[in-house]
């Protein structure tokens, strides 16, 4: 089977002065491609950690961790910064937008640094934001928009040049029930119509029950991964 | 325009009042850069043009070495006759024109005696070339070429303690080396302002002076006066192709008459760039405290361009497009108010209190008019750019040291 992430004991300690705080331990993972994967635990489990780690956000203090073929433990900064803007997606809980940009530049961003030519950007952007339901809200601007939309924004941003993974942290954290569902079914449908994988972290039970695979740390380490119909 | 122009242009306006502020201290440093220089350069060319007026002249004709030597030998043959030419000719309609010769000599009146330049001067022409004939303190100007008399600066005359109506003794040496001597009345005193002149300067007639120092028809030098000192390039041309062949003859501009006024210049000049340079330090700090403070608050957004894959280069041109783009708003602004500002008063002249009255005493005006040109309007606006500019690497460099994690969690 092909596996989109590859962990193996995969370590994090964070130093600060003298105080060492383990916060991931030995963490063995498999992930294969199109999988749609819930990351719980309570706060300081590692989550967020692990999810940085897969991003090559962060470096793991041991153990190797590989992501659509390419080992992230060993890349340098360009080239991580290559890996996350061709083939890793994000959307953060707080959505990160650009508040200077419309809803359609936000997403025409992440082409432009790609290369895109503007006529694609433009088309491409305006495609993924009706898919996302945010047609006729092109135009507006971050602060124009609700808390859902914006989000909605994000993802068609994390979407919208086909990457392998969307690493998704605590995506519904900010969202009202309603729309943390809305949201999530959104997220499976562009799982299955686009064929990418998603991992996203979560407290929020409504959430977990979207996943097919929901993994549960706490204090770093894996305690549960359990397979969902 | 591509979205990283379109990003910075509109990060500019997320505090409007804060970038009008920036870019006015630009404007106001600019506008001040660019009245300043184009009158420091104004008032160089009204303090060379009144110099130059005053006796040295614009250009001179010598005889080749005397400048460096001024050896009563040294002579331009038929002094009178090569000025009477350049005058008729065409090329030269307009510009002032008259022989001198010069020497030196003992003044005596009475008990004292000083050395003093003594200067032959063709009193018809002169007035063209020099304003020390309208400078006449007593008394009056020479009256003819062949004229018995003399006028004198006040300051010698002072020291001498002579009047008008006094006789002056003169002896020197003459060409030949045989003793130079004549004895002429002071006609007039003059005092023009330029201290060496009035302490020690004579002038006679030139006939007069030729009869006394033995000089037959000639002179040592063909003064030159233009209406404007730009022309100073053509004059010589026109006056080098008067010059007849095998004499020996040069045209010297002031530069190489007077090396002394254009190290003066110089040296004002500099002195003028550290105030300039020291305001904009200044200003260019506030600006600098503005750009980081613009970069600080956006930590978490450049964190989040960070994990979407924007690499910090990609960020530090955005934040110099930033600054790029407010400062040239302030440039803009400043170099337009500054050259309405110029413009004004290099049509009506700039003036302060006591300078019409200071350069009223020697015949010159009062007013100085701003030099506007590229180079003039340009340059200080040229200068506070590359600070400025300088200045916002800073900021753009930190991002280089953002970690897009920590970033995204600043506050």
């Amino acid at each position: 089977m092909e596996h989109t992430v590859i962990c193996r004991n995969v370590s994090k300690i964070y130093r600060q002065d003298a105080v060492s705080v383990q916060a991931l331990t030995d963490i063995n993972l498999e992930i294969p491609r199109l999988d749609f994967v819930c990351l719980s635990g309570p706060s300081g489990s590692g989550k967020s950690t692990l999810l940085n780690l897969i991003g090559g956000l962060d470096k793991p203090t041991s153990g190797e961790i590989t992501v659509d073929g390419a080992r992230v433990d060993l890349l340098d900064k360009g080239a991580l910064a290559k890996l996350r803007l061709h083939r890793l997606g994000f959307v953060f809980q707080s959505y990160n937008l650009i508040p200077v940009l419309t809803a359609r530049e936000n997403v025409e961003f992440v082409m432009q640094l790609q290369g895109v030519r503007a006529v694609e950007r433009s088309e491409k952007a305006r495609d993924i934001l009706k898919e996302v339901g945010l047609d006729g809200l092109e135009d507006r601007r971050p602060g124009e928009l609700s808390g859902g939309q914006q989000q909605r924004v994000a993802v068609a941003r994390a979407i919208v040049s086909q990457p392998s993974l969307v690493l998704a942290d605590e995506p519904t954290a900010n969202l009202d029930s309603k729309t943390a569902e809305n949201l999530m079914q959104l997220l499976r449908h562009m799982n299955r119509e686009h064929g990418v994988t998603f991992i996203f972290s979560t407290h929020d039970r409504l959430v977990m029950d979207f996943s097919r695979r929901l993994i549960t740390l706490h204090d770093g380490r894996i305690v549960d991964d359990r397979k969902r119909e | 325009m591509t979205i990283t122009l379109r990003l910075a242009w509109r990060n500019l306006w997320r505090y409007p009042r804060r970038t009008w502020l920036t870019a006015s201290a630009i404007a106001f440093v600019t506008l001040l850069m660019v009245f300043l220089i184009t009158l420091q350069l104004g008032s160089y060319d009204l303090m060379v043009d009144s110099s130059l007026r005053i006796f040295t002249g614009q250009l001179q004709v010598q005889r080749e070495g005397y400048l460096d030597k001024p050896q009563i030998r040294t002579v331009v043959p038929e002094a009178l006759a090569l000025a009477q030419r350049m005058r008729q000719s065409p090329a030269l309609a307009n510009v002032g024109i008259a022989a001198r010769a010069q020497g030196f000599a003992l003044a005596s009146s009475g008990r004292r005696s000083y050395g003093v330049q003594v200067v032959g001067a063709e009193p018809e022409h002169e007035p063209r070339v020099s304003t020390i004939p309208r400078l006449m303190k007593s008394g009056r100007y020479l009256s003819r070429l062949d004229a018995p008399e003399a006028v004198v600066g006040a300051t010698l005359a002072r020291n001498l303690n002579i009047k008008v109506g006094d006789e002056l003794t003169l002896l020197g040496s003459a060409m030949d080396g045989s003793v130079a001597a004549t004895v002429v009345p002071v006609v007039g005193l003059f005092e023009s302002g330029m201290r060496e002149l009035d302490r020690q300067l004579v002038e006679l007639p030139l006939r007069t002076f030729q009869e006394t120092f033995g000089m037959g028809d000639a002179g040592h030098a063909i003064v030159l006066v233009a209406p404007d000192l730009k022309a100073l390039p053509q004059l010589r041309t026109a006056v080098a192709a008067l010059l007849p062949e095998g004499r020996g003859l040069v045209a010297l501009d002031w530069e190489r008459l007077i090396p002394g006024l254009k190290q003066l210049i110089q040296a004002d000049w500099a002195s003028g760039w550290f105030t300039y340079i020291a305001l904009i330090v200044v200003v260019t700090f506030s600006i600098l405290n503005t750009f980081i403070m613009s970069v600080l608050e956006r930590t978490r957004e450049f964190g989040a361009m960070l994990a979407l894959g924007a690499t910090p280069a990609r960020i530090g041109v955005l934040v110099f497009f930033e600054s790029l783009f407010l400062t040239l708003i302030g440039l803009a602004l400043g170099m337009g108010l500054g050259l309405l500002v110029a413009f004004y008063f290099s049509v009506y002249g700039f003036t302060y209190p006591g300078l019409a009255e200071l350069m009223g005493q020697y015949g010159l005006p009062g007013l100085i008019y701003p030099k506007l040109s590229f180079v003039s309007v340009a340059l200080g606006p040229a200068v506070i750019l590359g600070f400025v500019l300088l200045a916002s690497l800073y900021p753009a460099l930190r991002i280089r040291r953002l970690n897009a994690v920590e970033a995204m969690h600043a506050v």
